[in-house]
């Protein structure tokens, strides 16, 4: 789709100014029903769309992605935007930098039109932890649209951007492309600088992109990734074109399997990621079974791991340097005897009043097993469970390139249907989430759709490969797409 | 299970105000999602080492030196309360 337009820009037969209108024309028409986004940056868009215009003008060559309109996650920090990762404790920050990633896209003239809705702090699967409500599925307006990056997915799905970036800590960029009917890759840990994305697990955290095509997915990644001295974490630059590896087939490439993953799905997703694996047969992939014996905990050291960088993370939000301040000088009667007490208050209140219900829960449940005591047992576990995890995918990747796997258990779930239940919710990324605790990247590609209550829904299945091998996860994404 | 005083203990460590009625919704959330990760129990990590950096690659380090932040008027900005340029903060004694 970029290059489409890509070449109706170059061709002259539209302006990217033009284009960029064009989309906010369908934001107008259509964001009431959706709410994708959060804020719109039209003055920026349409400044940085003049820029484009007149190198076209001037006759200058343009890049892949230059004069193209995407919508950026509000956890991603643009300079001079207000940017809240739908907390109330961000609503009034304007970001003073830019991430990298915005840096980056910059550079080649992508335009941004706006600030997507997620799940506070990109905490959940839904978007219903946004502060400022939730995003709707443009497929079925009654179901969520997935989270946390839900607002990027349904900003590209119903036509309101042509590109998105998200950021996948648990399948945060998976989840809803599966929801939504889109791709969506999240790089392996460190692909991509986190700097400026507004930190949430440090160790589990990855910038992504959501799109309507493997190969627009390949276009942004080439943008984005590389090694950056601001991110400590980022690795060496790969300064790779990912499009150059979509040659359409897989002959010969091993794609592993895990019975136990498809075993536990419903019959209609059974039976459409069976239809997968056949397709990918055809053409030439050779399918084989694989045991991750240790991955059925990846869930439950997540919840230890996340929770605890999260609590260590979110410390930083005290009312005190930047975000919502309570100072109000009134006794809110919160703060409990031994501390000085109008300090003590502003904390507690400015958290109180600052942080939705999940993100308390978290906070808490990172700061018991951080307390005195529990650091053994908890975090020390998890993050000894997280090795055995790890092994067991560098002894599946000895026999197999790639591993097929559902990206959630079932198609779009109904608004309000988990969200009385945590552990509900929680279990949503049961299949995403290994991905993260793993580091390998992974990406979620349109499968056969599967009907619910008589409504056919979007559901995707994910690939995952070796570390930095985003090459073969594209190409084997992209061999399905053009083959199914 | 969490009882109400240890959830008041964690909500003063995490620095988060809770009230009297949240105590117990927090109390039955937080005791079910540990039961839950109380599944890591059955697995033997003896000689097992931690993992702290998922790909293994060392830190990418950059010269320690000072540059000037050159909007600094903005970062001021974000301040809940500011005087001569500099965060006010509260007395802490």
């Amino acid at each position: 789709m970029i290059r489409e337009l890509h070449n109706k820009l170059i061709n002259k037969e539209i302006t990217s100014v033009d284009l960029t209108q064009q989309y906010f024309d369908v934001i107008e028409k259509k964001d009431k029903d959706i709410f994708a986004y959060l804020t719109l940056t039209k003055e920026l868009a349409l400044e940085q769309a003049k820029k484009v215009d007149a190198k076209i003008a001037r006759g200058e060559k343009i890049e892949l992605l230059e004069g193209i309109p995407g919508a950026i996650k509000d956890n991603l920090c643009i300079a001079g935007v207000r940017t809240t990762a739908s907390s109330k404790i961000l609503d009034n920050y304007i970001a003073p930098y830019d991430a990298t990633v915005i840096e980056k896209l910059k550079e080649v003239g992508a335009v941004f039109l706006g600030k997507t809705n997620l799940d506070e702090f990109a905490m959940g699967s839904s978007t219903e932890n946004s502060a400022y409500g939730v995003t709707k599925n443009p497929h079925d307006l009654t179901r969520v649209s997935g989270g946390s990056s839900g607002g990027s997915a349904a900003a590209v799905a119903t036509g309101e951007a042509v590109w998105a970036l998200g950021t996948d800590t648990g399948g945060s960029i998976r989840e809803p492309a599966s929801f939504c009917g889109l791709v969506g890759l999240k790089p392996t840990y460190g692909r991509v600088s986190r700097y400026g994305a507004i930190a949430m697990a440090s160790s589990l955290d990855q910038i992504g992109p959501l799109t309507k095509t493997v190969e627009d997915a390949a276009i942004v990644l080439s943008v984005i990734a590389g090694q950056d001295k601001m991110d400590a974490t980022s690795a060496h630059s790969s300064g790779k074109d990912y499009t150059k590896y979509l040659t359409g087939e897989v002959q010969g490439l091993r794609i592993g399997i895990v019975k136990e993953y498809i075993d536990g799905l419903g019959e209609k997703e059974k039976k459409a990621i069976l239809e997968v694996i056949k397709t990918y047969k055809k053409l030439g992939a050779e399918v084989v079974e694989i045991e991750l014996p240790y991955s059925k905990y990846s869930l439950a050291t997540y919840y230890i791991i996340q929770p605890c960088e999260v609590s260590s993370n979110l410390a930083r939000y005290d009312g005190i340097k930047y975000g919502l301040s309570i100072n109000d000088e009134k006794e809110s009667g919160l703060a409990e005897n031994g501390m000085p007490k109008k300090l003590l208050e502003t904390y507690l209140d400015s958290r109180h009043y600052g942080f939705g219900k999940e993100l308390q829960r978290r906070i808490m449940l990172g700061t018991y097993a951080l307390s005195s005591g529990y650091y053994d047992a908890y975090y020390l576990k998890a993050q000894k469970v997280r090795t055995l995890i790890k092994k067991d995918f560098e002894k599946a990747f000895e026999k197999v390139d790639l591993i097929l796997a559902p990206t959630a258990p079932t198609p779009a779930f109904k608004i309000g249907e988990k969200t009385e239940d945590p552990l509900q919710m929680y279990l949503a990324d049961m299949f995403s989430i290994t991905a993260n605790i793993t580091g390998v990247p992974a990406i979620s590609v349109p499968g056969p759709e599967v009907e619910v209550d008589g409504k056919k829904l979007p559901f995707g299945f994910q690939l995952m490969g070796k570390w930095f091998d985003e090459e073969n996860v594209l190409r084997a994404a992209h061999a399905y797409e053009i083959n199914k | 299970m969490l009882d109400k005083n240890e959830v008041k203990h964690i909500a003063n460590l995490a620095r988060i105000g809770i009230t009297e009625k949240e105590m117990d919704k927090f109390s039955h959330d937080l005791s079910s999602i540990l039961d839950w990760i109380a599944q890591l129990e059955e697995v033997d990590v003896t000689g097992v080492l931690p993992t702290a950096h998922i790909t293994g690659m060392s830190n990418n380090s950059r010269e320690d030196s000072v540059s000037d932040f050159a909007e600094k008027e903005k970062i001021v900005a974000l301040f809940p309360e500011s005087r001569n340029g500099y965060d006010k903060v509260k007395s802490v004694l």
